[in-house]
């Protein structure tokens, strides 16, 4: 037995502790490319921004995307719902309210992992320091999940933390390719042709991906490989069609413990089916940009139905 | 100096060395070096914050979370002692179940002129809507957390029966946790009896006080909080999690078909026994404050038609009110025949005028509580205060006499803590916990030792800059 309210917390717990991690690692593939390229990387930071869906409220304070602004806002700015700072509270906060649904080791993971960062983020980061705050993200939230995988049981508290996982990483990946996918787009010109080094460095970066994109693929980034190993490589752990197949047993498992079939989990394995019928070729052929706002609205409307079908809120 | 001689320090009472309680601890001490010891205090502070034992203060800026200072010398008590404070407590929290029934059925101590009749018919604190109804099992108050206070060898007494929600079991545990951790050979030298035992009795005791007729096979007991912003909110959440059972609050619950059930990830679920840590005030908006959050809509219909137990029973404020402490040896000789085992604090009752006159000739001397304060709010400490203090007290005393007890101060015993010099002794007081099922009463051998952690302060709350201290009670 479990509280819709409980539900609902470890959903949003995981989902801020996974944003939180996917903005560490597009303002890591951001600074990488504003430290190795000369000059104007300023619309770089710009896509970063709107990758990360918090562009209006930049705009909103800030009228240059100058790397040091950027850079705190996203991580520190506490009036950005989004910043690392806000989303690793909101991650605690939910944290403490499902308390009693969590180990204590995955508490602890967690309480800790907002101390450490609400000293590091108390103040503007530095460039020398901003290296240490990104790798303390990643492993402050590596220790949470390390916590969970280790010492939580597999039943529904376990399917719900990891549906907000995923549901968040897939709406991260979708987000990063149709930022860049005019970048990703087969001109006549340049089918088939290496694509600007920088650009599909600060795709493969920002997901953790550019060694193991090289050993797949031997050295050869094209459009279509980088698509492809993003959208429908189910072994790469941050693609979406690894996402969509865990979201799909996640709520596979629920409905088992539960004995009940919700709408969530046909539209999962519908949302499963959309991508394993596409090819890469058949994906451009759609057009990129259109199937990944599908995907983004069809994510967004399932995460709405786990809401519904698991009384998060009533 | 003179005066600091005279208190009664449980450690070092007699100049020839320590009491025999701590002849052991005493012995370990003085082999220890002290900056070691120094670094093990700050080291327990880290592990409270990552655990995350805090509590947010009421009327700050922002909602900081702060930590309780622990000081890590323990408090200790012998068996012997122990077993006075035990039958007293136990024979008190009797009493008040007795009385609590009868003021809310036949009145008899009333009738009997044991105490006045004004001072029940005009108190908040009796619940007119408790008149008549009878809890599952009988039982009122659950959990009591008495406050004791020491001033000699055998000098006991009860400062206050807390019989509403009484707070801090979870420092009682986590305290021992921690003593656990950094001092593990001085449990094996020294046979302390354990504490860990009290949520799996908390949650035995409350659903051994489940109702008759329940849907469920099982009871199901839930622990109702205000939320993550109150300030006990890491105790609801520890006790939840200790006990096994779920943390609600009002949005997660609704009476449906006669109960209170709790919505579920698969519907909802009936609730038998609620431990609730609101108050009495907010638990029902259609029967109590209508402008509360924090309660469930008719949840008191429920609970007068026998379908839930809430522990503590509302209206159980009534037997720790201030105004009727002063009459507690009545109740406790009234209902159980026998003197009271643990004495009370001699009080004067501001509303009656001969009391009244002498509290205003020895305000310097005297502490004055309000009635309904808790917390160690809106009191005088006589001796600690200013001449301006007492007097802006005297026109609050005088303005409104009936909403004031006035007390002595009482020589409090000193517990020694550990500071930059080494020991030092400072006051504490002791509040055990209690739980009462319609079969028994458990008192878990130990409590909460609250200290007051600057020099001469008499003043031991959390929210004022008291500080804890782990309390072991030894075994025979």
């Amino acid at each position: 037995m479990m509280l819709g309210k409980t539900a609902g917390g470890l959903f949003w717990m995981f989902r801020y502790l996974e944003r939180a991690e996917n903005t560490a690692r597009l303002l890591e593939a951001g600074w990488h490319i504003a430290l190795t390229r000369s000059g104007g990387s300023s619309n770089e930071w710009q896509s970063i921004l709107t990758t990360a869906g918090m562009d209006k409220a930049y705009l909103a304070k800030h009228d240059s995307f100058d790397a040091n602004y950027v850079i705190n806002f996203m991580l520190c700015d506490k009036d950005n719902p989004s910043s690392v700072m806000s989303v690793i509270t909101s991650a605690r906060n939910n944290a403490r309210l499902v308390r009693t649904a969590l180990s204590s080791e995955v508490w602890e993971a967690t309480n800790e992992c907002w101390m450490v960062l609400k000293d590091l983020l108390a103040k503007p980061v530095t460039e020398r320091a901003l290296h240490d705050t990104l790798m303390q993200i990643r492993f402050r939230t590596s220790v949470v999940r390390g916590a969970l995988h280790g010492t939580m049981l597999r039943n529904d508290i376990f399917s719900f933390s990891r549906l907000g996982t995923f549901i968040e990483r897939a709406d991260n990946t979708a987000r990063i390719l149709d930022v860049k996918y005019y970048v990703l787009l087969p001109s006549t010109a340049y089918i088939g042709k290496a694509i600007d080094n920088a650009q599909w460095e600060v795709i493969l970066r920002s997901v953790s991906a550019e060694r193991s994109y090289r050993w797949i693929n031997g050295g050869e980034s094209t459009a279509m490989g980088i698509a492809e190993f993003l959208i429908l490589d189910a072994s790469m752990p941050r693609s979406l069609a690894f996402c969509v197949k865990q979201i799909g047993e996640h709520l596979g498992n629920l409905e088992k413990q539960y004995g009940t079939r919700h709408e969530s989990c046909i539209q999962a394995e519908a949302f499963c089916h959309k991508i394993n019928a596409h090819s890469i070729d058949s994906i451009f052929e759609e057009g990129l940009h259109e199937f990944l706002s599908s995907l983004v609205a069809d994510n967004a409307k399932l995460a709405q139905h786990v809401e519904e079908d698991y009384r998060f809120y009533g | 100096m003179s005066e600091e001689k005279k208190l009664f320090d449980e450690m070092l009472a007699s100049a020839d060395g320590p009491r025999q309680p701590y002849e052991a601890y005493y012995d370990w001490f003085n082999r220890e070096d002290i900056k070691a010891l120094r670094r093990k205090s700050s080291e327990a502070e880290t592990f409270f914050r990552r655990i995350g034992i805090t509590f947010n203060v009421y009327g700050q800026d922002e909602a900081d979370e702060r930590l309780i200072p622990f000081d890590i010398v323990p408090r200790i008590i012998a068996a012997k002692e122990w077993r006075t404070l035990e039958r007293g407590i136990e024979q008190r929290v009797r009493a008040i179940n007795a009385f609590l029934h009868d003021i809310y059925h036949r009145q008899e101590i009333l009738r009997a002129g044991r105490i006045p009749k004004e001072i029940i018919a005009g108190n908040e604190a009796f619940l007119p809507e408790m008149v008549g109804v009878k809890p599952p099992g009988g039982v009122y108050t659950h959990i009591v957390g008495t406050d004791l206070v020491r001033t000699g060898q055998d000098e006991f007494y009860v400062l206050e029966d807390n019989a509403r929600t009484p707070s801090g079991v979870s420092y009682m545990l986590e305290n021992r946790e921690t003593m656990l951790h950094m001092f593990p050979e001085l449990f094996t030298k020294l046979n302390v009896r354990p504490v860990s035992a009290y949520p799996q009795l908390l949650r035995r005791s409350l659903a051994d006080c489940a109702p008759q007729n329940s849907p469920n096979n099982k009871p199901i007991v839930a622990v109702l909080t205000p939320g993550i912003h109150n300030s006990a909110y890491f105790e609801h959440a520890f006790l939840a999690d200790q006990m096994g059972v779920e943390l609600v609050e009002a949005h997660d619950l609704r009476v449906e078909d006669g109960y209170v059930s709790m919505r579920t990830t698969q519907g909802y679920q009936p609730i038998d026994v609620l431990y609730r840590r609101v108050d009495d005030e907010y638990l029902d908006p259609l029967t109590f404050n209508p402008q509360s959050m924090l309660g469930v809509p008719g949840i008191m219909d429920v609970y007068r038609a026998g379908n839930i137990t809430i522990a503590n029973a509302p209206g159980t404020g009534i037997a720790d009110d201030k105004a009727l402490y002063s009459y507690m040896p009545d109740i406790v000789e009234f209902y159980t025949g026998e003197q009271a085992i643990l004495k009370n604090v001699p009080t004067y009752r501001c509303s009656e005028s001969d009391s009244l006159q002498y509290v205003l000739e020895h305000l310097p001397e005297l502490v004055v509580k309000e009635v309904h304060g808790s917390g160690g709010y809106g009191m005088l400490v006589g001796p600690a205060a200013s001449k301006k203090e007492i007097a802006a007290f005297e026109k609050k005393l005088r303005a409104n006499p009936s909403n004031y007890i006035a007390q002595p101060t009482l020589a409090l015993s000193t517990v020694p803590i550990l500071t930059k010099a080494g020991l030092a002794p400072r006051h504490v007081d002791l509040r055990p916990f209690a739980l009462m099922s319609p079969n028994r009463i458990d008192l878990t051998p130990g409590g909460l030792t609250r200290v007051a952690l600057k020099k001469g302060s008499l003043v031991v709350n959390s929210s004022q800059g008291g500080g804890t201290k782990d309390t072991w009670v030894l075994g025979d």
